[in-house]
């Protein structure tokens, strides 16, 4: 097991489907990981200022509802405004293939679909702590193909 | 550097503070009985006026080391922009304390003092009747009860009521309610210095502006003394034991080889 990471787990948008989230906050914490979880509706500036006080390494997006296009990228530009360059994003939920490169382009470092086993997002952790590649790093690494 | 960093940083052990005189609260009471509620209650109240730090503790799985640290959920004024700026919140895993309270939180809050905090509250992970080492950290505690909890001789009963410097009770627009107050009332009378109790609903605001009045003037009962320095004692000489070398180790040898309880604490106070 890797070293302990504090991870805020955000719902984005108006998207109140939060199960999958949860799920994954509970598969973090049994990988012996802090895990902050949002509740449903934040905006990307409230997820930010979350980050931020809650001084987390890593936050994981969660989008059932279609806006990912919209909402990851704006997550990201306002984490690299902040100069909170180091934290790693990462995303799931409904992401159809034909949307994923943006994403990756935009800085999200992986995206997880329905039936992803959650020993992969706790192997996705370990593998990004040990690389600099936060949203602000010129590193184009991304988990998967 | 960031002050969030900062907190991480002595969290961590990589950072040292030096004490800050000034107002620490804490907030304790049974689970889903509404000190997230009250806290911004308060918040909504104190904010933009006075600046206010709350530390939020969950408890850290024994099991996995992890934690879910859900306390920000109930924090509606942080979606206020107008108040969010005066405002600092950051959730506290337990992580390998002992109990329900890390004594890291004393440094953690001391370092908000000293960056210009008016108040920091201490919102406490709610397992009742067992969370006393809240006193070893905060120099007011703040008890929230609640209807529906147990019958009269809950209120009889030796614990934190007797450290508490306000007792709350929350939910009053629920049934049950007046007859809390009246059992702790009752209970109170034989003691010399009894707390103040008011009534509050998180729900519907009552009491809310009478809490966030008392909570920056709350007066220390004597009688707690003695019981705070007590627990300060007891947390000091616990954080001795943890920081030993060989406690892990010791726990280890204890669940997996049987070493007996006499043979372990031999061992650690060698």
């Amino acid at each position: 097991m890797g070293a302990r990471q504090r991870i805020v787990i955000a719902k984005p948008g108006l998207d109140g489907h939060d199960r999958g989230a949860k799920v994954v906050a509970r598969a973090l914490r049994d990988g012996g990981h802090e895990v902050i979880y949002t509740g449903l509706r934040r905006t990307p500036s409230q997820i930010v200022r979350t980050i931020m006080d809650e001084d987390a390494r890593f936050v994981g997006l969660s989008s059932l509802s279609g806006a990912h296009s919209h909402l990851f990228p704006k997550i990201c530009n306002l984490l690299r405004e902040a100069g909170l360059n180091d934290v790693v994003v990462f995303g799931g939920g409904i992401i159809p293939k034909e949307d994923r490169s943006a994403l990756f382009a935009a800085g999200v470092k992986a995206l997880f679909g329905p039936g992803t086993p959650s020993t992969e997002i706790l192997e996705f952790v370990e593998s990004a702590s040990l690389r600099d590649c936060g949203v602000g790093s010129q590193d184009d690494w991304h988990w998967g193909e | 550097m960031l002050l969030a960093r900062q907190l991480s940083a002595i969290e961590s052990g990589e950072m040292q503070v030096e004490h800050t005189d000034g107002l620490i609260v804490a907030i304790t009471g049974p689970p889903g009985i509404g000190k997230s509620c009250l806290i911004d209650g308060i918040l909504h109240r104190l904010s933009p006026k006075h600046t206010v730090a709350v530390l939020a503790v969950d408890p850290t799985s024994p099991l996995s080391g992890g934690a879910l640290l859900g306390d920000r959920i109930r924090l509606s004024v942080l979606d206020d922009d107008s108040k969010s700026d005066s405002i600092y919140v950051r959730s506290i895993a337990t992580r390998s304390s002992s109990g329900s309270m890390p004594s890291i939180v004393k440094d953690l809050a001391s370092h908000l003092l000293a960056n210009s905090f008016d108040l920091v509250i201490i919102e406490t992970v709610g397992a009742g009747q067992s969370e006393m080492r809240c006193a070893a950290v905060a120099n007011r505690i703040i008890v929230v009860e609640g209807p529906a909890r147990g019958d009269g001789v809950q209120a009889e009963k030796a614990g934190l009521l007797e450290l508490a410097d306000l007792i709350v009770v929350n939910k009053s627009d629920l049934d049950g309610a007046d007859r809390v107050v009246n059992d702790l009332t009752v209970s109170l009378t034989l003691t010399n210095d009894a707390p103040p109790i008011i009534r509050t609903s998180a729900l519907e605001g009552e009491g809310l502006d009478e809490l966030a009045e008392l909570i920056l003037t709350i007066e220390e009962r004597i009688s707690s003394r003695r019981a705070r320095v007590r627990q300060q004692l007891l947390m000091a000489h616990e954080n001795i034991l943890i920081r030993n070398p060989a406690f892990d180790a010791i726990i280890d040898r204890m669940s997996e080889e049987g070493m007996s309880l006499e043979d372990a604490l031999r061992e650690l106070n060698e």
